[in-house]
């Protein structure tokens, strides 16, 4: 019983990474392929900002003016500061991928893998 | 942290992404994404990342959805030709991927231990020192625009290439003539 | 394309919450230090504050106060400040982003410096996240095409 209550939340974690992962194998919808990928990027982060938090710490704003500051009482900035930077990077990627779906809809009319795939073999 | 109420916060959570996947309409597959992006900023507050959480319900909840329905307008909304069921193959591959990261799990240490590697490295000289030096008692802020500023001014190129990508796919003066 | 529908209660709510919201990202970028935020959440909430008027008018009204070719130059700004602030550094003798030696030509000492060049920096990342933001908006709703539609 103790192990699953240190453990459980990895194990949602990587559930969440298993439905992205099944989303961008199986789905033919270009759309869905993305829901399925920023889920799987999520996951990630949740678990990297998993690794900073510490049982009865708080948030990391130094609340001492002078004395000695004990780091057991404030959460790990780092992954933070990773994670922060990583979320604006995956929305402007996002918008990337975003755009490049409209230009596949421009040429072929439809977002679907397999009529994208019909209509360019019927091409050649 | 209260114990249930990340638990159910959890659970929701995964339900919500299932749904996102499943859903038949693509407009109603942003608007669950949305859900869960709030619901993972929720996460984020309760874990005392608050700076994150700032950021995943403006960016998550707010812009994302917004970019998202805005393609869905400019291209077809319905997700047709997709069967019903669960192709096995697929299904196998991700689940023998997920228990090889369950059975990772085993050796990591545990949920919130103040002692675990990642939180005695080099963070407590951060959080030790940035009043001192730097006149900041926001580690986030001080660690990310001063101790790694190398690394954010990466990443602030890279969201400036981004958006000129953006402008370069899509900017077509001439497009009534093609 | 988006259609327009006129809605008095959403555009006079979006009209009136707009100054509150950038005031409050504003707010964000410059109390960074103190509490949560800084350059990349203010950004955000300053780029969504265009985004919401894109939303409630049309995206015409948006463009009349963030066009495309401003939100471009914005961008270009943001970075050249970031940058611009560390080579300011190299130049006076220090490493580069090494903000310790603005002391030398602020009048504070070394510590407040470095929170100077910090708030500087978030200016900076504040300023491209926003127009990049509002810039990726505009192209993908419009999907490339918003000047053809004013001149029609």
């Amino acid at each position: 019983m103790d192990f699953i209550i240190t453990k459980y939340h990895y194990w949602f974690y990587v559930s969440l990474m298993m439905v992205g992962l099944y989303a961008m194998i199986v789905k033919k919808n270009f759309v869905k392929k993305l829901v399925g990928m920023n889920i799987f990027q999520t996951s990630i982060i949740l678990f990297f900002v998993s690794s900073a938090t510490k049982i009865h710490a708080t948030i990391p704003i130094i609340q001492e003016t002078e004395g000695i500051i004990n780091p057991a009482h404030y959460m790990n900035p780092l992954p933070h500061v990773l994670m922060l930077t990583a979320i604006v990077v995956m929305v402007s990627s996002f918008g990337v991928a975003l755009a490049l779906l409209i230009m596949i809809y421009k040429k072929y009319k439809t977002l679907d893998e397999d009529e994208i795939l019909d209509i360019m073999r019927n091409k050649q | 942290m209260i114990w249930m109420l990340d638990f159910l916060i959890l659970v929701i959570v995964l339900i919500c992404a299932i749904s996102a996947i499943m859903a038949k309409d693509l407009l109603s597959s942003a608007m669950l994404l949305g859900t869960f992006s709030f619901l993972v900023c929720m996460l984020w507050a309760l874990m005392g990342a608050v700076d994150v959480a700032l950021i995943e319900a403006v960016v998550g909840a707010g812009i994302s959805t917004a970019l998202f329905i805005g393609t869905i307008y400019q291209t077809s909304r319905k997700a047709y030709r997709q069967k019903v069921g669960i192709k096995i193959f697929p299904l196998i591959a991700v689940v023998l991927t997920g228990c090889a990261f369950i059975y990772g799990t085993i050796d990591m240490p545990d949920w919130g231990d103040p002692e675990s590697p990642a939180s005695v490295h080099v963070s407590p000289r951060y959080i030790e020192k940035t009043v001192e030096e730097t006149a900041t008692p926001n580690a986030v802020t001080s660690v990310l625009a001063d101790y790694r500023s190398y690394d954010t001014f990466g990443e602030t190129v890279v969201i400036f290439t981004a958006g000129i990508v953006c402008i370069v796919l899509l900017r077509r003066s001439d497009d009534k003539k093609v | 394309m988006i259609r327009r529908f006129k809605n008095v209660v959403i555009e006079t709510v979006c009209r009136l919450m707009t100054p509150f919201l950038q005031l409050f990202g504003l707010y964000v970028i410059a109390h960074g230090h103190y509490s949560p935020g800084g350059g990349f959440q203010g950004g955000c909430i300053l780029g969504s504050s265009f985004i919401l008027m894109a939303i409630s008018y049309d995206i015409d009204f948006a463009k009349k106060y963030m066009s495309e070719i401003k939100a471009t130059v914005y961008a270009c700004l943001g970075v050249i400040i970031y940058g611009g602030i560390g080579m300011v550094c190299l130049l006076i003798g220090a490493n580069y982003l090494d903000y310790g030696i603005l002391h030398t030509i602020l009048p504070v000492d070394l510590a407040r410096a470095r929170a100077m060049g910090i708030l500087g920096i978030e200016i900076g990342v504040g300023i491209t996240v926003m127009a990049v933001m509002v810039s990726i908006y505009l192209n993908l709703v419009s999907g490339g095409r918003h000047v053809e539609e004013k001149v029609e």
